[in-house]
């Protein structure tokens, strides 16, 4: 009786104790808020957890190579990353753009990796003067009408990344084709970008659920409708699923495969041989021949034992875009035009070949047909040239930047 | 659509529905015989087929991958029981559904600290990485033998239940559990063997559903849902009913993708009838569920007492 | 006399006895000190120049109101609603659908919020509540699930990229667009709610709802209509979830399906059963604890999940009634030890 008395008096105190404890611990940071040489403070939102967490880790990843490559440095000044996770939540990615901005007191904002958080955290962070250097997510609206001088993309955005998988299936010359995507918002994205650039004769439109495991009735249809190729954007573990069940079906080598961030960086070890004869479309590819390119794959590799995926080559590039600019104003990051104008203007070197910004302050950047080929470790990605998309959404031309 | 794409349609249905029963197995009888809400039941599966795939890799062979499944999860099963489980068989179902939700937290960031965040490669064994024909369509064979390994573990669990001995005291812990146990009968180790069974299922449907899906940290969430869903339709402690209720999902499930969209066009304009049939589609098992539960709750194949 | 009369022992034991009770209870104790802490959050928030402060605990108010209305049908009731995060969802909704044609003043969008989640809400109810236990949580589970995946494929309301708020509510002169209105709005309203929901419990209506939560066919033999008491207590829950979500959307500007997921929901109910579930303040400390925990463990590791899962099955082993509970067995253990030692005194005079 004594004993188990003992016992949960203990656990009373532990319990109180911990809440006390934790209600301190969320104001101690304060305490520490005296320091002298502030190194230059950057804010990193991605999505680091769950099962999307892969992309978010590798922009992770790339930007960290880069900083530790100058030697802890960005344009000369000392930098410190302070990473927030938004768990693919946008209400949670708010909270984090909120910690970062009032607590952290952070200039530059980098990262993002999914749409719907770009759209929720978008506003807040223009709002407050931070700059904003999307290092994925390109939500259309921000792109054209609702763009601001706040926000840079080293990617792309969502209309012009399947515009280009459009051209390649019409390059090709498939006349008939089905097209698949994942019944959200990106995906209706990927289904209208297609549609304007593919000049073929589109069979059907597909749109399943978001994380549906199993694609047997949708690939029966296909082999029933018997289209001349396919053309599929599904990101992450969907891609993984269906590709890996599109083989099984038989179907890898009979019907044709063109797909958008379904095969990348992140997925292609997953799936090695089973996806060799897969026609992607993609910004980036490490086989990409260019010196800068080299040795970020030689270097990414030795550090992270992988190779990079563009969510990784995105990042990258952000990280010395913001060295160029820094750079440009010896490392002042407190006036802010002045490093909006050097981010602008900033000359670089980009893995993905040359680089500009557009009025949109998203990049000029192409596109390239990538396919999955067998080496001898498996399966890599090999470039097999351009694409120029002919019909492109002239987002920029929608965007009045004051 | 032609009779023979339906058929088609169909078989894929049953075959997600097998899939589906081996999951909803184990659930069922943890749920129902030990009376307890294990929302790790997830977990459990992802560990299968992340520990399947690791032996797999590293010896080459399938069989062993499989065969290396069972030890493994009758030792996580004890595991979690020492450490957890054993507390909360007495506790209420709330303070049971928390304390699993919690290992689900911690169970896929272990995955994703052991495995990392990306998917994990695993394929089919090369012996079953053709296609069989049927109706004129290929069919991948693989398949065929995740719905030759559902019917053989339904037929087992029937046996098992109905037939053996320790069958006839787990269903009878399941209705008077004080009197098994005045009898004689050890019910804390009944339920413990249970619940390895349930943990050794839910570990051979992760490994068996490995090469068709993705292996990533979170695997078995989605997956988790849709096995609530079965059970609670088919009656929740049954293995006919996870059997027949995983079957009716299934179908509906597959038929109801590839028709309602079809259907809609039919009837309404090209942009409507995209927005509304995937829509559709993903809420009809929801409410097929609602629809049993408000009619029948017990479910629609219940255990019968008595 | 050396033996005290019956009448100066019985004066004696009264004095002895009122002075027991007169000291406050560490519960209530606790409580003041929880509101006046969180009464005076924008101050200190305003003293150190950190505005981040007001964001974190108007998000803990929030999810405090929103634990409290998943506890009146939880812990009182005994009714385990798996998808309570779908009234959330549906306030912010309103409010956000709203902004987007125009209408920012704040009591339309209260209103309407209200009257949704009230007709949502007897729906979703009167058909759940034929079920009960497993069936019941799965239920409901099931219903939160189909809106979702309608707010998904809304796509002029942004479908799953969600929703940016077009404008905040205003209420005459008073908008929620500044933080520190916010929060005291959303502050005063948890107030009137603890203020309510305490008395709420001691009436008839609480006193019915907990005893068909003990023994529903007896209170059937009573003649008490348990399903409109059980469908009354899940609109009202409803309706004060609806305007936790309105409050959400103004605190966050925007407006996203997510909120209506089934983790939110779980969320929510591990934030009343790990602050005490039936107790009033329960909900306010879990959401507390809950909410700074997550903070605390993120900014300390990236792995904060290996911590916080089996911090939670520790809290759920070891305490009986989550936080709170812990500070009534206090309270009990404190009451027993003083009657005890006053009966000692009577006892040797």
């Amino acid at each position: 009786m004594v004993a188990s008395l003992n016992f949960r008096a203990w656990h009373r105190r532990i319990d109180c104790a911990q809440i006390l404890a934790t209600v301190l611990a969320a104001f101690a940071p304060l305490a520490s808020q005296a320091a002298d040489v502030t190194p230059l403070k950057i804010g990193f939102i991605g999505t680091l957890s769950g099962p999307a967490g892969a992309l978010g880790q590798d922009q992770y990843d790339a930007f960290m190579l880069a900083i530790e490559q100058k030697g802890g440095k960005l344009g000369g000044v000392p930098v410190q990353v302070v990473r927030e996770d938004d768990q693919l939540k946008p209400d949670i990615a708010v909270q984090a753009a909120q910690k970062l901005i009032e607590r952290d007191k952070v200039q530059i904002i980098t990262g993002v990796t999914f749409s719907n958080v770009m759209m929720a955290i978008h506003r807040p962070i223009t709002n407050a003067g931070v700059l904003l250097i999307g290092s994925n997510a390109g939500p259309t609206p921000l792109a054209g009408a609702g763009c601001s001088p706040w926000f840079f993309s080293t990617s792309w955005n969502n209309d012009e990344l399947h515009e280009a998988g459009g051209q390649l299936a019409t390059d090709l010359g498939y006349k008939r084709m089905v097209v698949m995507a994942p019944n959200y918002q990106a995906g209706r994205d990927a289904v209208a970008g297609f549609k304007r650039d593919y000049r073929g004769t589109l069979v059907d439109e597909v749109y399943t659920q978001v994380n549906q495991p199993d694609y047997s009735a949708e690939i029966t249809q296909l082999q029933a409708s018997q289209p001349d190729a396919v053309y599929v954007f599904y990101p992450g573990g969907m891609g993984v699923n269906f590709v890996k069940q599109y083989r099984q079906a038989g179907l890898l080598g009979k019907i044709p495969l063109i797909s958008v961030s379904t095969i990348d960086g992140t997925t292609l070890p997953a799936l090695k041989e089973i996806a060799v004869g897969a026609i992607t479309s993609s910004p980036y590819s490490p086989d990409l021949k260019n010196a800068e390119n080299a040795q970020f794959v030689a270097a990414y590799s030795q550090k992270y034992k992988r190779l990079p995926s563009l969510y990784a080559a995105q990042s990258y590039d952000a990280a010395n875009l913001l060295d160029a600019a820094l750079t440009t104003v010896k490392g002042n990051a407190s006036d802010r035009q002045a490093l909006r104008q050097a981010i602008k203007t900033a000359k670089f070197q980009s893995v993905r070949g040359d680089f500009s910004f557009d009025t949109n302050q998203f990049p000029r950047a192409g596109f390239y047909r990538v396919d999955v080929v067998k080496v001898a470790t498996g399966a890599a990605f090999e470039t097999k040239g351009p694409i120029v998309a002919k019909t492109r959404n002239l987002l920029a031309q929608q965007c009045k930047m004051n | 659509m032609n009779v023979s794409l339906f058929v088609m349609q169909c078989l894929n249905g049953m075959q997600l529905g097998v899939l589906l029963f081996l999951m909803a197995a184990g659930l069922t009888l943890v749920f129902g015989i030990v009376n307890f809400v294990n929302l790790a039941h997830g977990s459990l599966y992802m560990m299968g087929a992340f520990v399947g795939a690791l032996v797999y890799n590293t010896t080459g062979s399938f069989l062993l991958g499989v065969l290396a499944v069972i030890p493994a999860m009758l030792a996580l099963a004890f595991v979690l029981e020492l450490l957890v489980f054993n507390r909360l068989y007495q506790r209420d179902h709330l303070d049971q559904v928390l304390a699993t939700f919690g290992l689900i937290l911690f169970f896929n960031e272990l995955a994703r600290m052991i495995w990392g965040p990306s998917p994990y490669y695993m394929e089919v064994p090369a012996a079953l990485s053709g296609t069989v024909d049927l109706f004129g369509i290929p069919y991948p064979a693989y398949r065929l033998l995740i719905v030759a390994a559902g019917l053989a573990v339904a037929l087992g669990c029937y046996l098992l239940i109905h037939r053996t001995r320790i069958g006839m005291l787990i269903r009878a812990g399941a209705t008077h559990r004080a009197m098994v146990g005045a009898l004689g009968v050890n019910i804390k180790l009944l339920n413990s063997l249970v619940f390895g069974l349930g943990a050794v299922l839910a570990g051979m449907a992760g490994m068996l559903a490995g090469p068709i899906l993705s292996v990533q940290p979170g695997m078995g969430e989605p997956v988790l849902i849709l096995t609530m869903v079965v059970i609670v339709i088919g009656g929740i402690g049954s293995i006919r009913g996870a059997f027949l209720g995983a079957l009716i999902v299934g179908v509906i499930d597959t038929v109801g993708r590839t028709l309602l969209p079809a259907v809609l066009r039919g009837l309404f304009e090209r942009g409507t009838a995209d927005t509304a049939g995937p829509a559709l589609a993903s809420m009809l098992i929801y409410i097929l569920m609602a629809v049993v539960l408000a009619l029948r709750p017990q479910g629609l194949f219940p255990v019968k007492h008595g | 006399m050396l033996t005290p009369s019956p009448s100066s022992r019985i004066a004696h034991a009264a004095a002895v006895r009122p002075a027991a009770s007169r000291r406050p209870t560490l519960y209530t104790l606790f409580v003041v000190l929880l509101l006046a802490g969180l009464a005076l959050v924008p101050t200190y928030a305003a003293l150190s120049g950190q505005a981040f402060y007001i964001t974190l605990f108007a998000r803990i108010v929030v999810f405090a109101i929103a634990a409290l209305s998943l506890d009146l049908i939880l812990g009182i009731g005994g009714l385990v609603s798996f998808g309570h995060a779908l009234y959330l969802g549906l306030g912010a909704y309103a409010a956000g659908m709203l902004a987007q044609h125009g209408i920012d003043n704040g009591w339309i969008h209260l209103g309407v919020a209200v009257a949704v989640c009230a007709a949502v809400g007897f729906v979703t109810g009167f058909i759940s509540l034929r079920t009960t236990g497993v069936a019941f949580i799965m239920i409901t589970l099931a219903f939160a699930q189909m809106v979702y995946f309608l707010a998904v494929s809304l796509n002029q309301y942004g479908g799953d990229d969600g929703l940016p708020l077009a404008a905040s509510s205003r209420f005459g002169n008073v908008s929620l667009a500044d933080p520190a209105t916010l929060y005291y709005v959303a502050f005063g309203f948890l107030c009137l709610l603890l203020l309510f929901g305490t008395r709420f419990i001691k009436a008839r209506f609480g006193m019915t709802l907990a005893g068909i939560r003990m023994n529903e066919r007896r209170m059937k033999a009573l003649g008490v209509p348990t399903l409109q008491y059980k469908l009354g207590a899940y609109v009202i829950a409803a309706i004060v979830c609806g305007i936790a979500g309105v409050l959400y959307a103004n605190l966050t500007q925007f407006v996203s399906p997510s909120y209506m997921s089934w983790t939110t929901s779980g969320e929510l109910i591990v934030m009343v059963v790990i602050g005490g579930i039936g107790t009033f303040v329960g909900p306010v400390v879990g959401a507390l604890a809950m909410v700074l925990v997550e903070e605390g463990l993120k900014s300390a590791t990236e792995h904060w999940m290996f911590i916080m899962g089996p911090l939670i099955v520790v809290i759920v082993l070891l305490t009986r009634r989550g936080l709170v509970g812990v500070l009534h067995s206090a309270d009990v253990r404190r009451a027993a030890k003083t009657a005890a030692s006053g009966k000692l005194m009577e006892g040797r005079s």
